[in-house]
């Protein structure tokens, strides 16, 4: 049996209106159902342009000329509704209290679900299932601005995950948090492969993307880089300097202590792996 | 040396009821980089807040070069410091970069000569030649961040605070960050840094404070906090990803913090054993 294709992009290609060059090009991947997928690149590279293709605010909600093929689960997105599209792509963005409008944390989930029409007793049944799943059990009555900056952004991945998608895309999710909130956010992304979802995160923070996700999408002036498991994304050293992006900070260490003190000691990606590499490396 | 920034017995209690910081003590002197950690709703933030009379404290005293921040006014308070906000929106709002560049010190109504020197200074820093006529909002972000320092590097107060200056930057704009930092401290400045980049503090192995739960529960350089490893867990902080390496890494100095990769690799050049010296085959990489 052959494993089932999430997401699947051909050849995208977007111009926004009156600029030159297209901001996405000639884009495509292919990402299973179940897999974790970061998406890297400097600042102005094209991620959040891609994010927004895959739920289709581009092209509905900003204007501009699109090509090429996205497909979610073998259907082409183009055709879907915008209900459809709600309850199949989830998007959380980089601000929490952007995405957060009610007076308390249930009516929050509710209120996606309620503009999707989902009957009563299920919304309770999804709340309770919701608020379980991102650790905010017993919060119910509580108002979300009375909540962390960890908290509010694992609220609104509640909210989105309420509306039961395949996909959840998060955009930068973590870059107002602390450490911990950071952690909370990631172990979210990290449990919704358990429930057969399949998940896309942007973030500039190269060691928590390399432990987390099991692909890495490295996108530059538009274009993809490099595609792979972290492990091959991030042992290509050269070409991520190059384009002004860093390896984890084991990785980083490894060429340095191979190149300045000729030690070889690999190319571990994360903390774990390097503790490993690094205490067999002098005896 | 008096200090410049002399907090004494501060707590500051909002409209509401809640405590952000309660009886904190801290001097900061000339020539000093100070960063203030500490997890989101620590009060780091309401700290800084008092530093340019932006809050005043509900119990305690804040003497910022001989004033009292209570008796002074804000505009006076911010000639001698100066915020740079974690949002650059909440701080750009002219439509050219020039404007933004001589708003503060028109703000200040400092002398015509004085207002062009201090300018052009800041022009020439930061390498804006270029961009004097762009509107802020056609510029990216990290560059927008980069205008909002300028601006107050043209007025040109004693500290600079800088609110969380590379959250959401990529890796080019946090090394820019770290550059400007040093370039504030060889201009003569006190930079205040809140942040919650731990690699940008490894790099500066700087002055710490940690707050926690309104209080400030340590004040030390970085290389002697990072190594409290329960302080840190009280604190809720990780330090850099290569620190943690190091600290399960027996071999390594125990006496010694490693804030740093370049400072790992140091070792490694200096205790290599002779037998390990055949060189490792570069090319296949």
């Amino acid at each position: 049996m052959s494993v089932e294709i999430a997401i699947d992009v051909k050849g995208l290609t977007f111009h926004y209106p009156d600029s030159e060059k297209p901001a996405l090009k000639n884009i495509s991947f292919s990402l299973k159902k179940g897999e974790i997928l970061g998406i890297i690149g400097r600042t102005g590279a094209g991620k959040t342009s891609l994010a927004m293709c895959l739920n289709r605010l581009i092209p509905t909600m900003v204007d501009g000329e699109i090509s090429g093929e996205i497909a979610i689960h073998g259907q082409d997105i183009s055709s879907f509704s915008v209900a459809h599209l709600a309850d199949t792509v989830g998007f959380v963005f980089e601000e929490p209290e952007n995405q957060l409008s009610q007076m308390t944390i249930e009516e929050e989930i509710a209120f996606g679900m309620g503009n999707l029409g989902v009957p009563r007793e299920e919304m309770l049944i999804r709340i309770k299932e919701t608020l379980q799943q991102v650790g905010l059990t017993g919060f119910e009555k509580r108002s979300p601005l009375a909540l962390s900056g960890g908290q509010q952004q694992r609220l609104a991945i509640a909210s989105v995950l309420a509306m039961r998608p395949s996909i959840l895309i998060m955009d930068e999710p973590t870059s107002m948090l602390d450490p911990r909130g950071k952690n909370e956010v990631y172990d979210v992304l990290n449990k919704i492969k358990s429930y057969g979802m399949t998940g896309i995160i942007i973030d500039h923070e190269v060691e928590r993307i390399a432990s987390y996700c099991d692909r890495i999408l490295l996108l530059d002036d538009g274009e993809v880089k490099l595609f792979g498991t972290p492990k091959e994304v991030f042992s290509q050293i050269s070409l991520l300097h190059s384009l002004e992006i860093n390896a984890p900070q084991v990785t980083e260490l490894a060429f340095k202590v191979r190149e300045k003190a000729k030690l070889d000691a690999g190319c571990p990606i994360t903390i774990e792996e390097s503790v490993g590499i690094f205490n067999e490396l002098i005896v | 040396m008096e200090p410049f920034i002399k907090v004494e017995n501060v707590s500051h209690v909002y409209p509401n009821g809640v405590t952000a910081i309660s009886g904190v003590n801290l001097e900061i002197t000339d020539g000093e980089i100070v960063a203030v950690l500490g997890s989101n709703g620590s009060g780091k933030t309401t700290l800084v807040k008092h530093f340019n009379g932006l809050l005043k404290p509900t119990l305690g005293k804040i003497t910022i070069n001989g004033m009292n921040t209570k008796k002074e006014r804000i505009a006076k308070l911010s000639s001698q410091v100066g915020y740079v906000f974690q949002n650059p929106n909440h701080q750009t709002f002219l439509p050219t970069v020039k404007q933004e560049l001589y708003y503060g010190c028109k703000n200040l109504k400092m002398p015509e000569d004085e207002m062009e020197k201090r300018v052009q200074k800041a022009i020439k820093l930061f390498e804006l030649e270029d961009l004097l006529e762009a509107n802020p909002f056609d510029l990216n972000s990290s560059k927008r961040k980069e205008i909002g320092m300028a601006s107050i590097m043209a007025v040109s107060p004693k500290v600079i605070v800088l609110d969380e200056p590379t959250t959401g930057q990529d890796h080019k704009g946090c090394r820019r960050v770290l550059e400007l930092v040093q370039m504030f401290q060889k201009h003569g400045h006190i930079v205040v840094l809140v942040t919650h980049d731990m690699q940008l503090i490894g790099e500066l192995n700087c002055r710490v404070i940690i707050m926690n739960q309104s209080k400030k529960i340590a004040d030390d350089r970085a290389d002697i906090v990072f190594k409290n490893q329960r302080l840190m867990q009280t604190a809720d902080l990780q330090p850099p990803q290569v620190t943690e390496l190091a600290n399960q890494l027996s071999y390594l100095n125990q006496g010694e913090t490693y804030l740093t990769i370049d400072s790992i690799v140091e070792w490694f050049k200096n205790n290599r054993k002779p037998e390990l010296k055949e060189d490792v085959e570069l090319a296949r990489y």
